[in-house]
């Protein structure tokens, strides 16, 4: 395996990890602020870093 | 529904009776001495394909024979004509299997047919060049399947009749899954597909939240089974989602991928704008079953690779320190994995609420 592939990969993860973080924060600050809308900002949620962790996968994949 | 579980039971204990057998098989020895890295990773990839017996585990005697113990499921080809015969004749690729006036012998995980000496040709990139006959044997992920299917028709026919016997309320095992079941209905399809049209999708998203937890959960058991972490299981589930969003779909499903701008716009202006838009929608219909089918795969798959990597860390460590630091690493996976079984059932279920909710969508004209 090269070294820039393995390299590559680590940077996708990397980004991968801030943007889960990042709709992590998000919905727990809309939580906060709304606490009635906790089951819909939870699905919500879910969903995109569903769909953000397949871009990680695809990474891992690459390696 | 005791008595229906208990006739469940029964037939399994049966099954495990008739075919827990022990499998004697002369050990490669020139393979067993390599590197320690390669094989972790040789034992990784074997646990992660799909195999012809239910091997529970094995061990090399004093004599330096490799003892298999397990259950072997029948091989089921089709080469001209129909061949049946027992995983336990194949020995795990040391023997030639006579079938009729046909020959075959396994290599790498395939059946291929050979002459009676079973000798395999290779070509340089080192793939076997021997025919492969088509394979409809019961494997290891297929025998998972059905036995995960006989659970579920038994747990929710037993539901269903105690519905019926108690006067609305279920008994049993069904009151851990009467809730699931109404969150389904209530969470997922109601707000998704709408309140009209969501009764005659509830079969399918049920049946496949159901099935994709319950081989997820089979998956982290000892028995080492990796169904859904199969790229052909999870495309075959992913195929049925693709097949009822577009067979279901109404005219408002197909004017918004073939005419999305609809009556806002005149037809010259929309010429253009078409060109890129059209092969988009359509693509897009492809995309979503596909994005499921990887995402399932790549998560249970990826799930699997890291617990038997931390356990193969125990053999690479080889030291006080190593033990522990697996089990503990090992152990918190696992119950992330628990965790992970639950929501990649739900996450598949969701968007495919999603997808029948396009599908069955309907607009008012203005």
């Amino acid at each position: 395996m090269e070294i820039p592939v393995m390299v590559g990969a680590g940077l996708v993860v990397i980004g991968v990890g801030m943007g889960i973080g990042r709709i992590g924060g998000s919905a727990m600050e809309a939580i906060g602020r709304q606490p009635d809308a906790y089951g819909k900002i939870q699905t919500a949620m879910l969903i995109a870093a569903a769909l953000v962790e397949g871009i990680g996968f695809a990474a891992l994949f690459a390696v | 529904m005791p008595l229906v579980l208990n006739k469940f039971y029964s037939i399994f204990t049966l099954f495990i009776v008739i075919f827990f057998t022990v499998n004697t098989v002369q050990a490669k020895d020139a393979e067993a001495s390599g590197d320690l890295k390669t094989e972790i990773k040789e034992y990784i990839t074997h646990h992660l394909e799909d195999a012809y017996d239910f091997s529970l585990f094995s061990y090399t005697n004093k004599s330096g024979k490799h003892i298999y113990i397990g259950i072997p499921l029948p091989v089921i080809l089709w080469d001209e004509e129909l061949h049946v015969f027992s995983s336990s004749k194949l020995h795990h690729g040391l023997e030639v299997v006579a079938s009729g006036n046909k020959y075959y012998k396994l290599d790498h995980g395939k059946i291929y047919r050979t002459d009676a000496s079973g000798i395999i040709f290779y070509d340089e990139s080192h793939h076997a060049k021997n025919i492969a006959p088509l394979d409809l044997s019961i494997t290891k992920g297929v025998a998972s399947m059905i036995l995960i299917a006989t659970l579920m028709f038994f747990l929710f026919r037993s539901l269903a009749r105690s519905y019926e016997k108690n006067g609305g309320v279920p008994n049993g095992i069904g009151r851990f899954f009467e809730p699931i079941v109404l969150y389904i209905r209530d969470e997922i399809a109601r707000p998704n597909i709408g309140d009209k049209k969501h009764g005659k999708y509830m079969s399918f998203l049920l049946t496949v939240f159901f099935f994709i937890w319950f081989l997820n959960m089979l998956g982290l058991t000892p028995l080492g089974v990796n169904v859904t972490g199969n790229i052909a299981v999870t495309f075959g589930l992913a195929l049925l989602t693709f097949l009822i969003t577009n067979l279901t779909g109404t005219k408002d499903y197909w004017l918004h991928i073939f005419d999305p701008l609809g009556s806002s716009m005149k037809w010259f202006a929309k010429i253009p704008l078409y060109v890129i838009l059209i092969p988009i929608e359509v693509l897009g219909i492809f995309i979503k079953p596909f994005s499921l089918l990887i995402r399932l795969y790549a998560n249970m798959q990826a799930g699997h690779i890291v617990l038997m990597s931390l356990i193969g860390l125990m053999f690479i460590f080889k030291s006080w320190l190593g033990s522990p630091l697996s089990f503990g690493l090992a152990f918190a996976i696992s119950i992330i994995e628990l965790l992970v079984a639950l929501l990649q059932a739900y996450i598949f279920t969701m968007l495919s609420a999603l997808y029948f909710g396009f599908a069955a969508e309907e607009h008012e004209h203005h």
